[in-house]
């Protein structure tokens, strides 16, 4: 709370900590690129990497890469070390977060070739689970970001995706129709944003209370409903599912167009929710006015925005996107409903909301790393390679926790998130 | 929490009459959760409505009929059934009696961690932290007790016991230490942390369990190694589950009655959680209160963990706690972060835990019904205005909304 009204002179000594930090960082990473990954390879081993889709119809024919793994390795080595020692010396200045980009993105590239040497890797296919691992984290994200712009903290991300894919899958089978699933998801997503609004605002509850009461009421009782009807009526839990749909010109682009324009329904609406989210909330007068109510309720009052409506209407849509970002576990990817299978989603939406710092495009670029460990993880347990996956599992959390306790740069939420407002 | 802080004497029937009073929103909330599973009963049975159009007035019966079966079940699978207690007394036999009382035993191990979990929370709740972060700090405490418990043989249990227990406890203050100093020296929001920390701990605890040394022998599961039975809480009663685990939790309760309201430190942490501002002019440390307060919570949290692998369970899985934690915010809400209060509230959870099971082979109900009673129940203790507006009634304002986590917008 004191933090905000920091001196300039507290800033300077974190951008020094942080080019400190960061300088050895990437000489860590070289050093473990040279000394750890490199060891033991032969010279000529050679590490391959598929760039064509498995089963591809797109008529999309790119030459497999093949790289000499050691050769790689220094390299990727070499370039971190000098990243580092420029850190070190005299800094990037501002563009030190593209510079983290590029030492991560480089060491992550030296870590496949160590993992791929002599075999053969599918990287497109790790690149298309990435974006299909990121895609329901990235609703999550737009979910929270939708709440708490408007100054109302949804901790009840889990539930609302939990309960859009248990719905989408209900009524998707019931009715057979897969489009009445994902429009009741979307329909039952908004009723717990409704419930989130009205216990908040209304009733006055702890906003973080609230979100735990949905969270735990969402899990209950689609396992109770889950145990007590689907086990046995095991027709109203298999729905079609969405079909994938490439887009003509776009999908035949190398790599790019497997990743993103050869996916179903839910990947193009999400393009599309994060186009108008950003959009609207930084370009329009609604977008102005959301952000007033978040920043500072009682001005935004003062000049006639109405905060408790604007609140109520942000966090249902915030649920709507939620239920039907949740109908993609089972509309859009695994077909039937399984009890908790959200699996903590919500949470890394929530992480990569906070990740993102509040911005639709930031959180969609942070739930797509979220998802790559995510990808990388599934992908490696195939490959055999003997690394504690839960690490990788881990990094989501741990990399929310450094950026919300400023280790590194720091992250600013809307300054009135998570407080009830109260006419005067 | 306003009024703790004035200590001015009340009165001994204005006293009785406000306990009357402050019980009516927990008793109401718990009555209203109950009814609305009631109806989740009935509406979950497919069969209801097909019978509803032919012949209602069966149908409503037969569906009150379902709905008291089950609740039945719930009660006497929590409390035992008063034919079978008449039955073992009139018998005589030792061992019949300790069967009737094996639903209330099964209560109180259930309580247990509930104890734990809603001391840990409340500590929090009461110098302005809300920990949402103690289940992973479970797991944690759970962790570091197993370990002790199987890798320290030949002690005496009087020793072996204690230490495995505090093992537990610093454990979960680790745990709590980290959203604890993150929060006092950057500010991070400890809810932000905590919820991350969880999900953290349960993939650290996936990680341990298939360590080799930890990992039990000849398992590719990720269960641990059996502990020593000299670090297990002694049962009560020979015969029964329900163990001293249980007799700490009491302890463990007035422990942090007595540090909140009789010491300096537990006054300062309150002053902290009342009013920041205020406590920092009085020369109070915030930052020293919120890294003691979160560690405690944790270790409180921690020693729910042990109350399960040295009570029920004797080893790790990563399955030992089924929200435990998520738990323990609804009965500090229940009982408004008094440990005394929280007692009682734990006995209640615990009995719906406890009688849950019983209900689900008698009846076929769901275990999961419990956790939507439970999500109930949160809901109108934390909205009282809620139960006020359904029942029309006036509830004392000292049981008005209350705050407890301050916006991350920081």
């Amino acid at each position: 709370m004191a933090i905000a009204a920091a001196p300039d002179g507290i800033v300077d000594r974190a951008a020094l900590r942080r080019q400190r930090i960061f300088g050895i960082f990437y000489l860590l990473l070289a050093a473990l690129a040279a000394f750890v990954l490199a060891s033991g390879i032969a010279p000529d081993a050679n590490s391959t990497f598929v760039l064509k889709p498995a089963g591809s119809k797109t008529g999309l024919d790119i030459p497999n890469l093949v790289v000499p793994s050691v050769v790689t390795l220094y390299v990727v080595a070499a370039v971190c070390a000098f990243l580092g020692a420029v850190q070190l010396i005299r800094g990037f200045g501002s563009r030190w977060v593209v510079i983290l980009g590029v030492a991560v993105t480089l060491f992550v590239f030296g870590f496949l070739t160590w993992a791929a040497v002599d075999k053969s890797m599918s990287l497109i296919g790790i690149l298309q689970l990435t974006v299909l691992k990121g895609l329901p984290i990235t609703f999550g994200a737009l979910s929270g970001i939708l709440c708490e712009r408007s100054g109302v903290v949804n901790i009840a991300i889990e539930g609302m995706l939990l309960a859009g894919a248990f719905t989408g899958a209900v009524v998707g089978s019931g009715t057979g129709n897969i489009v009445l699933g994902f429009v009741a998801a979307g329909f039952v997503g908004a009723a717990l944003g409704a419930l989130l609004a009205v216990l908040t605002i209304r009733y006055r509850m702890d906003q973080i209370v609230a979100g735990t009461v949905i969270n735990i009421f969402s899990g209950g009782i689609t396992g109770f409903v889950y145990s007590r009807v689907l086990q046995a009526h095991r027709e109203l839990n298999e729905p079609a599912r969405f079909p994938q749909i490439p887009i003509p010109v776009l999908s035949d682009i190398p790599i790019i167009g497997p990743m993103f324009f050869s996916g179903n329904l839910f990947l193009y609406l999400l393009f599309i929710l994060i186009g108008l989210i950003h959009y609207g909330l930084f370009y329009t007068r609604w977008g102005l006015r959301v952000r007033a109510v978040g920043e500072h309720p009682r001005a935004a009052d003062t000049v006639g925005i109405n905060v408790v409506l604007t609140r109520y209407r942000n966090v249902i849509l915030g649920g709507i996107v939620a239920g039907v970002g949740g109908a993609y576990f089972t509309l859009g990817s695994t077909g039937s409903f399984v009890q908790d299978m959200t699996a903590g989603r919500g949470f890394i939406g929530l992480a990569a909301m906070i990740f993102g710092a509040w911005t639709p495009i930031g959180a969609f670029l942070a739930s797509l790393v979220f998802g790559f460990a995510d990808a990388l993880q599934a992908r490696l347990s195939i490959l055999n390679i003997a690394l504690p996956s839960e690490f990788l599992q881990m990094a989501p959390y741990l990399a929310t926790i450094v950026v919300v306790a400023g280790l590194v740069g720091r992250v600013r939420a809307p300054a009135a998130d998570g407080r009830p407002y109260e006419k005067e | 929490m306003t009024d703790e802080l004035r200590a001015a004497p009340v009165p001994p029937a204005s006293r009785l009459k406000g306990a009357a009073r402050s019980l009516l929103v927990p008793v109401l909330a718990v009555v209203s959760a109950l009814m609305i599973g009631a109806i989740i009963i009935v509406l979950s049975d497919l069969t209801f409505f097909q019978r509803l159009g032919a012949d209602p007035g069966a149908a409503l019966a037969d569906a009150l009929g379902s709905v008291w079966t089950a609740y039945g079940a719930l009660v006497t699978g929590a409390l035992g059934s008063p034919g079978t207690y008449l039955d073992a007394f009139a018998s005589g036999d030792s061992g019949q009696i300790a069967a009737a009382f094996n639903p209330l035993s099964e209560t109180l191990l259930a309580a247990t961690p509930l104890i734990f979990t809603g001391l840990a929370v409340a500590l929090g709740f009461q110098c302005g932290l809300f920990n949402i972060g103690a289940e992973g700090q479970l797991y944690l405490g759970a962790a570091t007790a197993t370990f002790v418990g199987f890798a320290v043989t030949g002690l005496p249990w009087y020793i072996h016991l204690p230490l495995a227990a505090a093992a537990g406890f610093a454990g979960g203050a680790i745990w709590g230490f980290i959203p604890g100093i993150l929060k006092a020296r950057t500010g991070a929001h400890e809810v932000i942390v905590t919820i991350m920390l969880n999900y953290t701990a349960f993939r650290l605890i996936e990680f341990i369990l298939k360590f080799p040394g930890y990992q039990r022998e000849g398992r590719f599961d990720p269960i641990s190694k059996v502990t020593e039975a000299t670090a297990w809480y002694p049962p009560l009663i020979e015969g029964l589950r329900a163990n001293w685990g249980f007799v700490l939790g009491l302890a463990a309760a007035l422990a942090v009655s007595w540090l909140l309201f009789r010491t300096t430190k537990g006054f300062e942490f309150r002053a902290v959680g009342f009013n920041p501002t205020a406590a920092r002019y009085a020369g109070m440390s915030i930052a020293a209160s919120t890294v003691m307060a979160m560690m405690i919570s944790g270790g409180l949290a921690g020693l729910a963990g042990t109350s399960i692998v040295l009570g029920i369970t004797r080893s790790l899985t990563s399955g030992i706690s089924p929200g435990f934690g998520f738990d323990g915010i609804a009965i500090a809400l229940m009982a408004r972060s008094r440990p005394r209060g929280i007692i009682f509230a734990a006995l209640l959870f615990g009995a719906l835990r406890a009688g849950a099971t019983p209900m689900q082979s008698a009846t076929g109900i769901p275990i999961d019904l419990v956790v939507v009673v439970q999500a109930l129940v949160i809901m109108f203790v934390a909205a009282p205005a809620l139960v006020r507006g359904i029942y029309r009634i006036r509830v004392p304002e000292a049981t008005g909304y209350e705050v407890f986590s301050k916006g991350w917008g920081a």
